[in-house]
């Protein structure tokens, strides 16, 4: 079996006394892509939001690249290489595509502190070869993105991530809001990311879409991993079983 | 680059029909109330801004536009700092207080000892404070304002307490201070000097005296800050820190940047600007008062308002704000020109500071119809 990239030991989260994740036991490995599923609430977000450091959580372990990690917050996270699409949009509405793709990790000409000049014509164009990776079409990537549509902000937080994806990309239902054309290029983005051997937790409702992207399914009920299933094992009703309890029971599994 | 010429979903895009920056727009204002207060005054038989009388060679009303100028550079001056504060989303109601509070302590450092052969009748301190170098009012000067602008900054960023709140607490103790620091009393009779900062001709030494506008140094102030201000703003990782800021705080934070340090910086650069006007304004007048600056606040947030900058934070830019001041400073001399009341003059700011606020909302309301 390949390296292992992620592993999560006795994962647990509460806030107060919501048992929002319970003892998820988690494994990625390199190069492999894994969907997360599960009903509303049933402890999917969280459980990426431990991974990511934005929050902080209540016990367990997490394990990146071999080694234990503690990080402090989401940018220690993305330092580390693990680049992540929220659910909220994690975009400025007023800038425009290069600097929301460059956002807190901007190109400089010269550096002199808070007072370092942008180097706005080299954040265009790799914005643009980032875009054209991508397959993202934005028709001027000048304007703020205010004036974009759903989709194109999506596409643009999602090329944002695929562009500086180094080591892990997790993506929040990165298509909840999509058309179907708009899904149809997220999906050729994962599919890039693929290409490329990056591993990818992602999170979805869309079992089309998952059984069409990912190796691995993950089912998580009541804030626990019921199931972990390889996608030529199991079939849509199999996973719908697991998400509303008829199999899989309370018992948790080891992913 | 090759230009996409369809959107997501294959939709028409027309690259020619682009957003036009708001700053035209209020360019466009600016004419139009010159243009309007020209009018008003030929009706009256007299003239605004343009001398078209056969006796004078001058294109220009010298004398009112001086006055004008003068008049916008030290709100002009507080209105870049402000400027800074709304586009991250914040607000900062104290720069008219701290005006007063630096006046009335910078003028005690800067003071002469001897007046006409006389003790300095307005003596803060004894002679040790008595003609020192200009540099040390002016450095006092500056970390009053820095001070002021942190203990913002931090209240703001750390406290999380409304950014108005924060401010208008400052905006009441540092009036406080003014009027503290001397019992009320004005301070007066600064060094030669110190008088000659804002009096003297600093365009003439920038320039070896190939160009020279002499008692204008606010104004010179002004245009150079404003220059600065502007590519600090369009240009630097400060200014795209700010309008991310103001635009989604928490994609900012997200995005790795400390949000807090940034604010408290922001803060402390718009109490810098207070300072600066506060001492191009007592050096003016040879004289502080404890009531300096009051309603300056006020003044500054209108500029920059008019000049586009949105209350909600994330957009407007520093022409916008100079225009904005143009505007501003036009309409209050508009109204002396064709002698309207001062009392009205108030009325008609407050109504202007509204509209423009409106004009905004409505401006944001009918871009999300798009």
């Amino acid at each position: 079996m390949s390296k292992i990239i992620l592993e999560t030991r006795g994962l647990t989260k509460h806030y107060g006394g919501v048992h929002a994740l319970e003892d998820a036991n988690f494994i990625l490995h390199e190069g492999e892509h894994v969907a997360v599923v599960g009903d509303n609430g049933a402890g999917k977000s969280t459980f990426v939001r431990q991974v990511t450091a934005v929050e902080q959580r209540t016990s367990g372990e997490i394990l990146f690249d071999g080694q234990p990690v503690n990080f402090s917050g989401p940018l220690e996270a993305r330092e580390a290489g693990i680049e992540t699409v929220f659910q909220t949009l994690a975009l400025a509405d007023d800038l425009d595509v290069p600097s929301n793709l460059f956002l807190g990790r901007e190109l400089f000409r010269f550096r002199l502190g808070p007072f370092s000049w942008l180097d706005r014509k080299g954040m265009r164009d790799r914005t643009l070869e980032a875009l054209k990776t991508t397959a993202v079409k934005i028709p001027n990537v000048d304007n703020p993105i205010r004036n974009m549509s759903g989709g194109q902000r999506q596409c643009v937080a999602i090329a944002r991530t695929a562009a500086f994806a180094s080591k892990l990309v997790i993506m929040d239902e990165p298509t909840a809001a999509l058309g179907v054309q708009e899904t149809a290029q997220v999906e050729n983005i994962i599919r890039g990311l693929k290409d490329r051997g990056i591993p990818m937790i992602l999170i979805s409702h869309n079992l089309r879409q998952v059984f069409d992207l990912v190796d691995r399914i993950v089912v998580f009920r009541r804030g626990r991993i019921v199931a972990s299933l390889r996608k030529d094992e199991t079939d849509g009703n199999d996973i719908v079983s697991y998400i509303t309890g008829v199999k899989g029971g309370q018992d948790p599994v080891a992913a | 680059m090759a230009e996409a010429t369809h959107g997501v979903g294959g939709l028409r895009y027309d690259p020619a029909k682009r957003t036009r920056a708001p700053e035209w727009n209020v360019l466009g204002a600016l004419i139009l109330i010159v243009l309007v207060f020209e009018i008003l005054n030929r009706m009256q038989g007299g003239s605004f801004l343009f001398n078209m009388r056969d006796n004078v060679d001058a294109i220009f009303n010298k004398q009112r536009l001086d006055i004008m100028i003068l008049q916008v550079a030290i709100v002009g001056i507080i209105a870049l700092g402000v400027t800074q504060v709304i586009i991250i989303g914040g607000i900062d109601l104290s720069s008219g207080s701290v005006v007063g509070a630096t006046a009335m302590i910078v003028m005690s450092f800067a003071q002469t000892a001897v007046v006409n052969g006389n003790p300095n009748p307005k003596a803060i301190f004894g002679d040790w404070a008595m003609d020192l170098p200009v540099i040390v009012p002016i450095a006092v000067g500056l970390a009053c304002g820095l001070l002021a602008g942190l203990i913002n900054g931090l209240l703001v960023a750390y406290t999380k307490i409304p950014p108005f709140i924060a401010t208008l607490g400052m905006m009441v103790s540092a009036r406080g201070v003014a009027r503290w620091w001397s019992n009320g009393q004005p301070v007066s009779f600064p060094t030669e000097s110190y008088g000659s900062l804002a009096n003297g001709d600093l365009l003439g030494g920038m320039t070896f005296g190939i160009l020279s506008w002499p008692g204008q140094n606010p104004a010179v102030v002004f245009v150079l800050l404003a220059i600065l201000f502007h590519i600090v703003m369009a240009y630097t990782l400060y200014g795209k820190r700010s309008y991310a800021i103001g635009s989604n705080e928490a994609a900012a934070r997200m995005s790795g940047i400390n949000v807090d340090r940034h604010k408290v910086l922001v803060y402390a650069i718009a109490g810098l600007m207070a300072a600066v006007a506060a001492i191009l304004l007592t050096s003016k007048n040879l004289t502080a008062q404890a009531g300096m600056g009051v309603m300056y606040e006020l003044d500054a947030i209108a500029m920059a308002v008019i000049g586009g900058v949105s209350l909600a934070g994330g957009r407007g830019s520093i022409i916008g704000t100079v225009l904005g001041a143009a505007i501003f400073s036009v309409i209050i001399s508009g109204f002396t020109s064709i002698r309207l009341d001062a009392y009205y003059q108030e009325m008609v700011k407050g109504a202007i500071i509204v509209g423009a606020v409106v004009l905004d909302q409505w401006r944001q309301r009918k871009r999300a119809r798009g």
